[in-house]
């Protein structure tokens, strides 16, 4: 006996299991994104002096960081919407340009980091930098992890299109959604530690 | 059979795709220039209070956006908005954290010093 | 493609053809059955009850009699922890904070929610298995990581963590290596629950057998679905509470750590700035509502078992549903009654008594309402219902004393004293795990087609309640004497401690005696799978779907899927030919 509506809908809720699962999975993470702004703010106002992130960040770079976060989001949106069309050459191209910018954002990042480390600002140096480093840490974390499933979906999962194409969309969808909420944390993340 | 009634509704989704495809530019034209506003606004120096507020209501008005449209939550199912609902009110509760951790002048700055002072006074 | 219908057929038969040639590993180890995942959750969380149970025994021994080395087994502990079979006060540390941990994350909630759930609620709601089979073998595994990560975490320099299970910072921070370990255990375990949340709620919003709508849920799925939510939200503040800790002892930030502490005798280097109370908001902010998941699956059981045996429907269904849902929302915002002693304002400590003070009203209804479930039926006392019956008054001891703990003023004096472990351990020990022992007599038949001896059932039920009080009874005698529940000679040191001190004596006697009492119970589970009395596929005669499938379930569990016809209690109804009428029987 398979599983019922891992592809097609159940009619009274209007969804199939994957979109129910990654939406409760998106909303555990916005708890864990919660709970640490929480924390930043807790710190930040509990501390009588702190610092603007200018003053310690690489505004430009992040800027730069920001502009590629979200234009992988929108690739990854058309990488969805070729799929919708069935056009399975499409989606290769923009799932390869999301994850190809997901690694452009990876790798400035490490020069960020890697020049921090390099004037001796770790995360121990003061507690700014130490929610900077806790938090873009997590993000990238996140920022991997959606690419290895995106690399997925990309490479050998892409079989399941040849069976059963609609299965493929959804997980694609699913996947984007992650995609989509990573970006919508570096959103807020941005601001937060490198404007104010 | 479901599967054939699923496929059925795919292609009438590939009908107003184009459409979609539209707005995600529109969105993201629009997410581009506010995270140019938002640095601009940076280069101005306003004070702390002002710079947050307007710092979050650009992020707030661009996470909508990434939300609403990338994420499809504009036409979504009752479901996904019930969820949705709970954990913004206990992502609400936990923002609110730090204002808990607050001692009393926190909610009433002005009556509580002189409530404070009064016992003393009586007890002398 | 152009009929995706006939493809996913195909695969289908594939798929069928594929689960026939499962190997013993995939079958019994790396299974993505339901069943088999709650049978391995059951049985892990069995076993780490049994050694969190005997790390507590340990520590009696020295609460019993402080510095008496201990006789027979001393010397196994070696001379770092209990040199001549003395313990040692880190040694000490060690078995709390683990006893704390190993009990609550590794014992109950595997259990309650990660075994019961996963065998009981697809089968309640005439599903063929959970909504992701490998996100449950992945949860599963998850926590196994964790708890093998809490066990290895006694064998590294300086032991395992000390730091109580609340592990409070700073004094966590600056502890030794096995904190390390308990954080990233902690890590695993909270990746096993959300995983496992996800997928519960997924299961029961969309795998629910046709007909079978909300008001039709056993009350056992409502309880369910109730403590997954609060998995899936309360836990990921902790999680994040978790990696700051470790980037505190790790990487040496200073979250937890406020400017100029001084750690014998010596100026701390941190950058400081921290604050130490946030660790206490965030853990609270889970571990509040962790105590809801630790009883509402127990309630869930005890109603499955009261409707049964009472032959009578639930009293107060609905009102009792509302109670749960309503009680699961106010978890998340009465955390705070914990940290009354950390010099909250007034008017938080106001709003969380206030808070604290109504969450005890739906918790209240509900147990009134599984009391008045009994008035009027005939009522069967089999071993589940001895002990479900057991769970009621137990269970309302430990809620009544907690209001004392919940209101501030009467706070302040039994706060972090040994009444404070007696009422939260009446609420779990006597009150969970007596409805999980109950769950365990009730739903075995199921699992194996045998039912567990039930004069065996008798001894382990009659030893385990008069056990219980008399270890967790004298606490309250202690505890409001004033005796703090950290001290690990039990406070012979101190001249007010002293007219209590023989009453820890009778608590060790009554936990080693309460010991001996599980032994027909650990005997009982292993004999009657092959020796119990063979059993049909509804040995109770009861109501709910999981009966209908076959005892044990195949895989996919149920040949045709089942469908729900009324609610889930509908026994003695007048004029039945029988008095029970199952909800997937066609009227």
């Amino acid at each position: 006996m398979d599983i019922p509506y891992t592809v097609e809908v159940r009619r009274d809720t209007g969804l199939n299991n994957g979109k129910i699962g990654i939406w409760l999975f998106l909303a555990s993470e916005v708890m864990l994104f919660g709970a640490l702004f929480a924390s930043y703010i807790l710190i930040r106002t509990g501390s009588p002096s702190w610092p603007r992130g200018d003053t310690l960040l690489d505004v430009p770079l992040a800027t730069f960081n920001t502009i590629v976060l979200i234009t992988s989001s929108v690739t990854m949106v058309m990488a969805w919407a070729s799929l919708m069309r069935r056009k399975f050459g499409t989606f290769r191209i923009y799932m390869g340009a999301t994850i190809l910018l997901g690694f452009v954002f990876l790798i400035v990042k490490y020069f960020e980091y890697s020049h921090h480390f390099a004037i001796g600002e770790g995360p121990s140096h003061n507690n700014f930098l130490a929610i900077y480093f806790t938090l873009t840490g997590l993000h990238m974390l996140h920022v991997f992890g959606g690419m290895v499933v995106n690399a997925y979906f990309w490479g050998p999962g892409a079989k399941l299109y040849q069976t059963n194409p609609v299965w493929f969309t959804n997980r694609v969808e699913h996947s984007g959604l992650f995609w989509h909420f990573v970006d919508l944390v570096w959103i807020f993340l941005f601001p937060t530690l490198y404007l104010l | 059979m479901s599967d054939h009634a699923a496929d059925h509704s795919t292609d009438d989704h590939a009908v107003d795709i184009d459409k979609h495809v539209k707005v995600y530019i529109t969105v993201f034209v629009t997410l581009m220039v506010l995270t140019v506003v938002t640095v601009a606004i940076s280069r101005l120096h306003l004070s702390v209070p002002v710079a947050v507020t307007i710092a979050l209501f650009v992020a707030l008005v661009k996470g909508s956006l990434v939300a609403g449209y990338f994420m499809h939550l504009v036409s979504e199912k009752r479901l996904i908005y019930a969820v949705l609902a709970l954990t913004a009110a206990f992502f609400v509760v936990l923002l609110a954290l730090p204002v808990l951790t607050h001692e009393d002048g926190f909610w009433i700055p002005q009556a509580a010093e002189p409530a404070a002072a009064h016992p003393e006074a009586e007890h002398k | 493609m152009s009929n995706p219908a006939d493809v996913v057929h195909a695969q289908h038969v594939a798929h069928e053809a594929h689960h026939e040639e499962l190997g013993f590993w995939r079958k019994y180890v790396f299974s993505t059955d339901h069943k088999v995942i709650g049978i391995q959750y059951s049985i892990t969380g069995l076993l780490f009850l049994l050694f969190g149970f005997s790390l507590m025994m340990l520590m009696r021994w020295q609460l019993a009699y402080p510095g008496v080395p201990l006789p027979l087994i001393g010397g196994l502990f070696g001379d770092a922890r209990m040199p001549g079979g003395t313990m040692l006060p880190e040694f000490y540390n060690e078995l709390g904070a683990m006893h704390g941990t190993i009990m609550v994350f590794l014992g109950v909630v595997p259990l309650a929610v990660g075994g019961f759930g996963n065998f009981v609620l697809p089968l309640q709601i005439g599903a063929p298995d959970m909504a992701f089979p490998k996100i449950n073998m992945l949860s599963y595994w998850s926590l196994f990581l964790g708890g093998m990560t809490m066990l290895g975490s006694f064998f590294v320099p300086g032991g395992a963590a000390q730091s109580g299970w609340t592990s409070y910072a700073p004094l966590s921070v600056i502890a030794g290596t096995g904190q390390t370990w308990w954080l990233i255990g902690m890590i695993f375990l909270i990746t096993s629950s959300l995983l496992g949340a996800l997928n519960f709620l997924t299961t029961t919003i969309q795998l629910r057998a046709k007909g079978l709508t909300f008001m039709r849920f056993p009350f056992f799925v409502w309880a369910q679905f109730v403590t997954s939510f609060l998995l899936l939200l309360a836990f990921p503040p902790l999680e994040a509470a978790g990696v700051m800790q470790l980037m505190d002892r790790v990487a040496g930030t200073s979250f937890f750590m406020p400017s100029g502490l001084i750690v014998s005798g010596q100026v701390l280097a941190n950058a400081g700035g921290g604050n130490a109370v946030l660790w206490q908001h965030l853990f609270w902010f889970l571990a509040h509502p962790e105590v809801y998941v630790l009883i509402l699956p127990a309630m869930g059981i005890v109603a499955e078992i009261i409707a049964n045996n009472t032959r009578k429907p639930l009293w107060g269904y609905r009102a009792m549903v509302y109670s749960l849902v309503f009680l699961g929302f106010m978890s998340f915002i009465v955390w705070a009654h914990h940290m009354f002693m950390t010099g909250m304002g007034t008017a938080m400590a106001a709003f969380f008594q206030t808070t604290t003070m109504i969450i005890s009203i739906p918790s209240v209804v509900i147990l009134t309402s599984l009391l008045l479930s009994l008035w009027g039926g005939s009522i069967r006392f089999n071993t589940p219902m001895l002990f479900a019956t057991a769970f009621l008054p137990m269970f309302g001891i430990g809620g009544l004393t907690g209001l004392p703990l919940g209101l501030n003023i009467s706070d302040i004096p039994l706060h972090d004293t040994y009444y404070v472990i007696a009422h939260f351990h009446y609420v779990v020990a006597p009150g969970t795990i007596f409805a999980l022992m109950a769950g365990i007599y009730y739903w075995y038949p199921k699992a194996t087609g045998r039912k567990m001896n039930e004069t065996l059932g008798k001894i382990h039920f009659a030893g385990s309640l008069v056990f219980m009080n008399v270890v967790f009874m004298p606490m309250f005698i202690v505890g409001l004497a004033g005796v703090s529940r950290r001290l690990f000679d039990a406070g012979s040191g101190y001249d007010f401690a002293q007219p209590t001190m023989h009453w820890n004596v009778v608590s060790s006697w009554g936990a080693w005696l309460m010991g001996v009492f599980q032994i027909p119970f650990i005997f009982n589970f292993f004999w009657s799978i092959r020796n119990g009395e063979k059993v049909g596929d509804n040995p109770w005669e009861a109501t709910t779907i999981e009966w209908a499938a076959p005892s044990p379930p195949p895989h996919g569990n149920f040949a045709v899927a089942p469908q729900a016809y009324r609610g889930p209690y509908e026994y003695s109804v007048p004029g039945a030919a029988k008095d029970f009428t199952p909800q997937h029987e066609a009227s």
